[in-house]
């Protein structure tokens, strides 16, 4: 009887498990290739992190600062899902999958749907918008956005006038995420990660979803394959790697507030006057720009964004609803 | 253990070892390698490094306990100096770099923010010792009340690691590395004294 025994099976004849993965990949890319058919089938062969992204509108609503440069951008990272270091997520983002990848849109909306990134493509037309990212931690950058109004996406799915906030959820999975083992396994966050915002907030046309940065698709350590850009709040509220945008009535619990609700708020507004317990917030550091010995740039109310955000805040004690 | 010949090499070579982490930052500075925030990398460099040199002059005593070689006491000193020389380079890449002399954001930032005002105590209670770290300054204040001063050392590494455990927003891995390393040399004392001093009375100073 000739039965091989493992060790008679040639090491040659054995597939490498990394090649072996690989392959079961493309199978199963391709199959949700056939499935999305012809004209779709396209989409998600570009929509690869680094990819050009054709006919991009400017925006008016860029800023004119000088844009941080791609690698600054792509290096110095607060994506916790993949380690709480800056360098942590461009290494441990690298094999990180955005295909498939469906976001759901559920709550209190008319149309509730889920949506391919191809969808997102089909549906709006995107636009690059430059904006300055403030961090709770006291650095920024300018960062040229290549997304399209939340808003566009609102309309479209008819909220409820039980709609008062929006919910987002970030993909969970240790599995590719290691930042999101348990406990001291990881970065030390309840996962997922979840970010709200206020109806009228998300409807503001700064609010975009970005799904790249220098006219490329959104590199994985940025939040790949969509996230939320919102300019005039700390960078946390710009959640990244979305996979569910709930409608809701109550303001949603978000993970930092969660996590540490003496430190963080709801709003989370960049403000200058309303310091948080471990930095103050009255100046930044410009990343790439400012040398050892400059001192620190002061911060701006909203950063820099009052004239088109303020008057969502009227009436509102800012030190009380940080 | 080493012969004297060995030990006079030891001492200087420990010198430059304990100068390469500073060697490397220099090196990484010129060639514009310390990343998108090259303030923030070197605060974080220096401080990590105030935090192993303290860790590592905390071990001498266990190890010589546990090895018997009581020649290791010669490199204690200038371990501890080094924990406070990169002490002084964390504390200036925080008042020049991080603050530019700003002094009232640095008062400020000492008084409000729980991490900075124990590490700013901590760096503080680091002076003394290394003022006292002479071989004249132990005949002066003699070598019972110059022990009891330097057991400041103790709330110094505590006062780091608390430092480095309340900087962090989540992540609290590596400060609990530090944090859990410092128990073990400090559990060690404390073992070792409550062993030591029921041996005094076992072997019989009371008649």
């Amino acid at each position: 009887m000739l039965i091989a025994r493992p060790s008679d099976i040639p090491a040659s004849e054995i597939t490498p498990r990394e090649i072996y993965l690989q392959r079961r990949r493309f199978l199963k890319e391709a199959a949700a290739i056939a499935a999305a058919g012809a004209t779709a089938a396209l989409l998600p062969c570009v929509a690869e992190a680094g990819q050009k992204i054709p006919n991009v509108k400017k925006s008016p609503l860029s800023t004119t600062d000088k844009p941080t440069s791609h690698k600054d951008i792509t290096s110095y990272n607060n994506f916790y899902e993949f380690g709480s270091d800056k360098s942590d997520p461009a290494r441990h983002a690298r094999n990180f999958r955005t295909f498939p990848w469906t976001v759901s849109l559920e709550g209190e909306i008319k149309k509730p749907a889920k949506y391919q990134i191809e969808d997102f493509l089909k549906h709006f037309p995107l636009e690059e918008r430059v904006y300055r990212l403030r961090c709770v931690e006291a650095w920024s950058m300018v960062v040229p956005w290549i997304g399209f109004p939340l808003r566009d996406l609102i309309r479209r799915l008819e909220p409820t006038s039980r709609a008062k906030y929006v919910e987002f959820t970030t993909l969970h999975d240790p599995e590719q995420m290691p930042g999101q083992k348990p406990g001291l396994f990881g970065a030390g966050l309840d996962w997922p990660y979840v970010e709200g915002l206020r109806l009228d907030e998300a409807m503001n046309p700064l609010t975009i979803l970005a799904l790249g940065l220098y006219g490329e698709f959104m590199p994985n350590q940025n939040g790949a394959p969509i996230r939320l850009v919102v300019p005039w709040k700390y960078g946390f509220k710009s959640i990244k790697s979305i996979v569910k945008i709930r409608f809701v009535e109550q303001p949603p619990l978000t993970t930092w507030v969660k996590a540490n609700p003496r430190e963080y708020g709801f709003y989370s507004n960049v403000n200058p006057g309303v310091d948080h317990p471990r930095w103050s917030q009255a100046s930044e550091r410009r990343i790439g720009e400012d040398s050892l010995f400059s001192p620190k740039r002061k911060t701006l109310m909203f950063n820099g964004y009052a004239e088109q955000v303020a008057s969502l805040y009227a009436g509102m004690d800012l030190k009380k609803h940080f | 253990m080493p012969s004297p010949a060995i030990h006079k090499l030891i001492k200087p070579g420990l010198f430059i070892v304990a100068l390469v982490p500073l060697a490397w930052l220099i090196y990484r500075t010129v060639n514009n390698d310390l990343g998108a925030n090259p303030i923030e990398t070197l605060n974080r460099y220096t401080g990590d490094w105030v935090l192993r040199f303290l860790m590592i002059t905390l071990t001498v005593t266990p190890l010589r306990r546990l090895t018997g070689w009581n020649g290791l006491l010669r490199y204690r000193r200038m371990l501890g100096l080094f924990a406070f020389f990169y002490a002084c380079l964390h504390f200036l890449s925080y008042v020049w770099l991080d603050q530019f002399f700003a002094l009232s954001e640095i008062l400020r930032d000492v008084a409000k923010r729980p991490y900075i005002t124990v590490g700013f105590t901590s760096f503080l209670m680091l002076i003394p010792l290394a003022v006292t770290s002479t071989s004249g300054m132990i005949r002066r204040l003699g070598a019972r009340r110059w022990q009891q001063l330097h057991r400041l050392v103790y709330f110094i590494g505590i006062g780091g690691v608390v430092h480095f455990l309340w900087l962090v927003k989540s992540d609290l891995r590596e400060p609990l590395v530090y944090a859990a390393i410092l128990a073990l040399l400090l559990g060690f004392r404390i073992w070792n004294s409550a062993h030591s001093s029921r041996n005094t009375v076992a072997s019989g100073t009371v008649p």
